[in-house]
């Protein structure tokens, strides 16, 4: 039974559309990653999937509660480290996890006893008694992922766990991520705009945009999606009519002066795009990275610059020939 | 790990234990903010002794000292500001992400709201039994000449500042639940703020007013608290002790329905 599966999830703000019908289902004890550019909708997902905004239609059941009828239950099963910091700063620490223990109306033992636990796992045992304010964003970041877990939810969500943080601190919590998750118990869904991110921690992954899941697998078979190499090319004014003509090049992005070939054989069939290309500034080719894949999903700037094809019909191109 | 991670079942006492909770944070943050609480103090002593000191000395009222007689109608006021100044905090809440993290939690609206309540009036409590301490100082002094009360008085008083108290969070924080600003909330406090207290004949008699105004006090909720506090403090009222008790109650249920509506549809 999967732990999170939403039906139709749609949420309209006036007249924009966040959430576009949206379909996922996240499996029990996967970490399971939202990707998509900002504003896809990723955070209105979580808002949603944790009782905090109500969608316009359409409902998702988390850990089999239905989040329109039954929000108490699913807010019994979940944890939440927010985007932005919501710990109290005036608080200590230790202060914020207590008066979250006493939220979640654990029993004073036990949230002593849970407030240890989770202290140690994110390295904070010395700092607790100092105030959040003192506390660095990496610091903050940890002790709201020590909050979240607390009361060990069946979920976890992360809303962009390692925004606008340092590398070291990145990976300690990629660590903490990781090391969670190793027990199974506990499904986790992370948003996040860093590919490597993604790619390290998701075993599963939905690529959102503009409210609609775009695809959705696993990192390795999304990037098998590409099919094939991925040759960029540097070229002021680029022309992409004469790559079409080229048989071995199965998808053609482009973003301003980059050019973003998927070719079969890259190392074979360079001479001939090179001919074809005419002057180039460089040339880069690489196996596939959730990058290409997220371009070739989302591309944003062939459609606004709106050249002709779009995005649309080269993933309907794509999926025809899959 | 499996199946006890769940050991501690979570019941409806929750919600006790939820109003707990946000009693527990808003005390801890109220102790922290030490200017507040000096403020809290020092503002109504300013009020009573400049305000109270400067017409006092032409003016007396029915043959009470005018310090003397504003002294309830300062409590009130004192009361007033700190109660409906509290509402700010739930847009700070908002402003800090904080009100996220005790929205997503397993507890009901109405436990925060109930929480949040209590909270300001703990607040309130403390301002009050300080100032309540001071007029006894300042009348065995002689400070405020004529100003005598007991324990009954005292704890008369608390009561009724404790109510008028609950109502005055309850605006305070309906308006802060639609208010996105800080500089928002304080706009809309200051016009319901000076009317509510200049009408509440904290700082003159109510029964020789020309009639449009005199109206106008009559609606005037605090007006009731004010005369309340006088008839316990100074032993010279207007209305039935009783009467005035049964509104002030009225009105402060009233308005605590009206926040826990304005809590269920408050946004994140």
């Amino acid at each position: 039974m999967p732990i999170i599966e939403t039906a139709n999830l749609r949420k309209e703000y006036d007249k924009l559309v966040a959430l576009d019908n949206l379909n996922l289902q996240v499996n029990e004890g996967e970490i399971f990653g939202l990707l998509g550019p900002n504003g896809a909708g990723k955070t209105t997902t979580l808002m949603t999937l944790t009782t905090l905004i109500k969608p316009t239609s359409g409902t998702a059941k988390v850990n089999g509660h239905d989040i329109v009828k039954n929000p108490s239950m699913v807010r019994k099963s979940i944890g939440i480290v927010f985007q932005d910091p919501s710990s109290d700063d005036i608080l200590t620490g230790y202060e914020n996890l207590k008066l979250h223990g006493m939220l979640y109306g654990m029993p004073v033992d036990l949230r002593e006893e849970r407030i240890k636990e989770v202290l140690n796992l994110v390295d904070l045992t010395d700092r607790k008694d100092e105030r959040v304010k003192k506390y660095s964003g990496g610091m903050r970041r940890r002790l709201e992922i020590a909050r979240g877990l607390m009361h060990r939810p069946k979920v976890l969500f992360l809303d962009e766990p390692t925004l606008g943080l340092d590398p070291q601190s990145r990976e300690n919590i990629w660590q903490y991520i990781e090391n969670l998750s190793g027990h199974g118990e506990m499904s986790i869904i992370i948003t996040t705009h860093y590919m490597e991110e993604a790619d390290r921690l998701c075993s599963r992954l939905a690529i959102i945009d503009r409210g609609k899941v775009v695809a959705l697998d696993s990192p390795s078979n999304l990037k098998k999606i590409i099919g094939g190499e991925v040759v960029v090319l540097k070229i002021k004014n680029p022309v992409i009519d004469s790559f079409e003509k080229l048989d071995f090049v199965k998808n053609i992005e482009l973003k301003n002066d980059l050019v973003y070939l998927t070719v079969l054989n890259a190392g074979a069939n360079l001479q001939q795009i090179l001919q074809v290309a005419g002057k180039v500034d460089s040339v880069e080719i690489h196996s596939p990275t959730l990058n290409d894949v997220f371009l070739h999903f989302t591309g944003r700037e062939i459609r606004e610059d709106s050249t002709e094809g779009g995005w649309g019909q080269r993933v309907m191109n794509l999926r025809s020939k899959k | 790990m499996g199946a006890e991670s769940y050991e501690f079942e979570v019941k409806e006492m929750n919600e006790i234990n939820g109003i707990l909770a946000i009693w527990y944070r808003e005390f801890k943050v109220f102790l922290r903010e030490k200017s507040r609480i000096v403020a809290s103090i020092v503002n109504p002593i300013l009020w009573l002794l400049i305000f109270g000191g400067g017409l006092g000395a032409t003016i007396s009222i029915t043959g009470i000292n005018y310090q003397t007689f504003i002294y309830p109608g300062i409590l009130i006021q004192a009361v007033l500001f700190s109660s409906i100044f509290f509402g700010v905090y739930i847009v700070w809440d908002r402003k800090i992400d904080f009100l996220k993290e005790v929205l997503v939690a397993p507890i009901s609206r109405t436990s925060i709201f109930v929480g949040k309540i209590i909270g300001g009036a703990t607040d309130s409590l403390i301002q009050s039994i300080i100032l309540l301490s001071i007029g006894i100082i300042f009348g065995q002094l002689g400070i405020i000449p004529g100003l005598k009360f007991g324990a009954v008085a005292f704890i008369l008083a608390l009561l009724i500042l404790l109510i008028t108290t609950t109502s005055m969070v309850s605006i305070g924080l309906i308006i802060g639940s639609r208010m996105e600003s800080p500089e928002g909330f304080q706009l809309i406090t200051s016009f319901l703020l000076f009317p509510i207290f200049f009408l509440s004949g904290a700082l003159f008699p109510i029964n020789k007013l020309p009639a449009w105004l005199s109206a106008l006090t009559f609606l005037d909720p605090l007006t009731y608290a004010v005369d309340a506090l006088r008839n316990v403090l100074l032993g010279t009222s207007q209305f039935h002790l009783l009467f005035d008790l049964a509104i002030i109650i009225t009105f402060s249920i009233l308005v605590i329905i009206a926040g826990t509506f304005a809590f269920e549809k408050m946004k994140v």
